[in-house]
């Protein structure tokens, strides 16, 4: 009988449901965003090849059983060829299997620190721009002060000094991977926290925040439900952006010999190893370098597309 | 604007302190030993390791150190580098002409460059150019600068031998002088040009649509007078500001630069003072580059300023 109401019920729906679909085609905010981002055929590209990427390196350690580890001196710095696709370093690790592991790491550590980033700025932001005043003032002089600080010497310098303590406190992996994320993503919020207020600052005073307010929405209310999803369009550009510049941050550090260890291969260690190596085994250097040019690229080209689909000002 | 200046000029002094406060703070905190060599060398007893502590001035709290290092580094006392017992002034100093030769000489190549490259870009919207443009500015700022130094070594020095791959500051020879700085400059340029041409090409974008072009139009002018003495003029007041504010972010990115072709600049100062602890040097190359940075933000501020009559000062 159940059954019976139901299939009753969807046969007459059907037909309406599909009439109201012809007569005006169902769109919403984010459909035409990507709908927009879709036809920014470079973008759509960057987007394919940034997935393409974190995919093989998530899924090619499952199907490509080759250990980092295993060193073999009699195949050290043997050039691509069949057996090593990428070809071997000085110690005759298999460079495809390394840069694989490694991309898990760069692109792990770009995403946390972008995350980090983007989460101390739009606190920041919000704070300083929905309660204005004082906190508005003095956020905005902090603001001022991470800007000026050089931020390379910075972050050299802090990795440099707190590198063994740290790794000594929670092992070496995990120690490194925190000092990195968070020093990368707490010298990188300022643009989006600038971004966030003035965003804050022009969608404060519209009549349906006023009108929220009158209605006794609570502060976190405020922020939380009307003025923050207002103001999330340039916040996810500089997020995305902001991966790629965690990732070049990540593999600038290793490439100076102060990221990771040698035995946890990052895009930039192997650069950084590669070094010594230029006039012997030059994919050493290559394939870890286009792997972080691919990367870089694919994602500023999504930051670009994403930029052109979010602005409202564009007709589609 | 003169009580403008004024007003920035009081904001900009307590950042300055409020960085080096942060600095210091940072190395004060650190875990580890400046005097860590002092420390594992068996020679040196400990009374006399104690009165080396005591004459750097370490057994005092970071309160009183701060003010002492803050009042001496305003007199023009660096202090002495821990590394190689000299003055840090002088260290510093030293490296200066590479530094400006090597960076400057990129920053201009970039300058020279971008503009003409974003100027066309914009006019010719969606034209082969643009694309082939926009594809190289793409490239360009996707390119760490390490990976651009290490394909250029391996395409110039080991495949063709054609330029070295080692800068040599004892080289006389002006040819082999201009030769072993081709590639420096090249990598810290294509960074910049990149970045610069977009930002020149969004500018001009801007400005071509404006009123006042079409009426330079509409009274007859000839195309290049129209774009030259119009739409640029206007498109460059953004363009100059940035180059402004770019110009120590140039100076600090090329510490990876410097250290790829091993030239001996400021950068290179920096990362074995950091690896040695030299605790004075890396204090006082932060503290210049934060100098830097502060100053050229103020310059960029004014420059907005004297470039734009239709900004007011208030």
């Amino acid at each position: 009988m159940a059954v019976r109401t139901r299939t009753l019920a969807t046969a007459v729906s059907a037909p309406v449901r599909t009439g109201a679909l012809t007569a005006q085609r169902h769109r919403t905010l984010w459909g035409d965003v990507r709908q927009r981002f879709l036809r920014h055929r470079l973008a759509a590209a960057g987007a394919v090849a940034f997935l393409l990427l974190v995919l093989a390196t998530l899924l090619g350690p499952l199907v490509y059983h080759v250990r980092i580890q295993d060193v073999d001196f009699a195949a050290a710095t043997s050039p691509p060829a069949l057996a090593h696709p990428f070809g071997t370093d000085d110690l005759g690790q298999d460079i495809l299997a390394r840069a694989l592991w490694g991309g898990r790491i760069s692109i792990a550590v770009g995403l946390a620190a972008m995350l980090i980033a983007i989460t101390l700025g739009t606190l920041i932001g919000s704070i300083a721009g929905f309660f204005g005043h004082m906190a508005d003032t003095l956020l905005m002089r902090l603001t001022d002060v991470f800007i000026s600080i050089p931020q390379l010497p910075l972050l050299l310098l802090i990795i440099y000094l707190f590198r063994d303590a740290l790794t000594k406190r929670i092992g070496t992996g995990a120690g490194i991977f925190l000092l990195l994320v968070g020093v990368i993503g707490g010298l990188n919020w300022m643009s989006t926290a600038r971004l966030v207020r003035a965003g804050f600052l022009s969608t404060r005073e519209k009549e349906f925040v006023v009108a929220a307010r009158c209605i006794g929405a609570p502060a976190v209310r405020q922020i939380t439900r009307h003025i923050l999803p207002n103001v999330v369009s340039p916040v996810i550009v500089a997020g995305t952006l902001a991966i790629g510049s965690a990732i070049i941050a990540e593999s600038t550090l290793s490439f100076l010999g102060l990221g990771f260890p040698p035995d946890v291969p990052t895009w930039g260690r192997m650069l950084f190893d590669a070094q010594n190596y230029l006039t012997i085994a030059p994919w050493m250097a290559i394939f870890p370098g286009l792997l972080i040019f691919l990367a870089v690229l694919s994602i500023n080209y999504v930051g670009d597309g994403l930029r052109d689909a979010l602005d409202p000002q564009l007709v589609v | 604007m003169t009580t403008y200046v004024l007003r920035r000029l009081v904001v900009t002094a307590p950042t300055l302190v409020v960085i080096s406060m942060v600095v210091f703070g940072i190395l004060a905190l650190a875990p580890g030993d400046p005097l860590s060599q002092f420390a594992s060398n068996p020679d040196v007893p400990a009374e006399v390791r104690l009165q080396i502590r005591h004459d750097f001035g370490l057994d005092q709290p970071v309160p009183v150190r701060y003010v002492k290092w803050a009042a001496a580094f305003v007199r023009g006392d660096w202090g002495y580098s821990f590394a190689s017992r000299t003055p840090v002034s002088g260290l510093i100093l030293q490296r200066v002409p590479t530094d400006l030769s090597v960076v400057g000489a990129a920053y201009l190549v970039a300058i020279v460059l971008a503009i003409p490259i974003g100027v066309v870009a914009a006019i010719k919207q969606y034209s082969w150019f643009d694309h082939l443009a926009t594809t190289f500015a793409f490239v360009g700022f996707s390119l760490p600068t390490f990976f651009t130094g290490v394909l250029l070594i391996l395409i110039f020095s080991v495949h063709f031998g054609w330029l070295p791959s080692i800068y040599n500051t004892q080289v006389r020879a002006p040819g082999e002088a201009v030769k072993q700085a081709i590639m420096p400059i090249a990598v810290l340029a294509l960074f910049q040009t990149a970045s610069l041409a977009r930002y020149t090409r969004a500018s001009v974008l801007d400005n071509v649509r404006g009123d006042y072009v079409r009426t330079a139009r509409a009274k007859g002018l000839a195309e290049p007078a129209v774009v030259l003495r119009h739409v640029l003029r206007n498109s460059l007041i953004p363009v100059v500001t940035l180059m402004a504010l770019q110009l120590p972010v140039v100076f600090t990115g090329a510490v990876v630069t410097e250290q790829i072709f091993r030239v001996p600049g400021i950068g290179a100062l920096l990362i074995t003072a950091i690896q040695t602890s030299d605790t004075p040097v890396v204090m006082a190359i932060t503290f210049v580059f934060a100098i830097l940075v502060v100053c050229f933000n103020l310059l960029a501020d004014l420059l907005y300023g004297v470039l734009d009559p239709r900004i007011k000062y208030t």
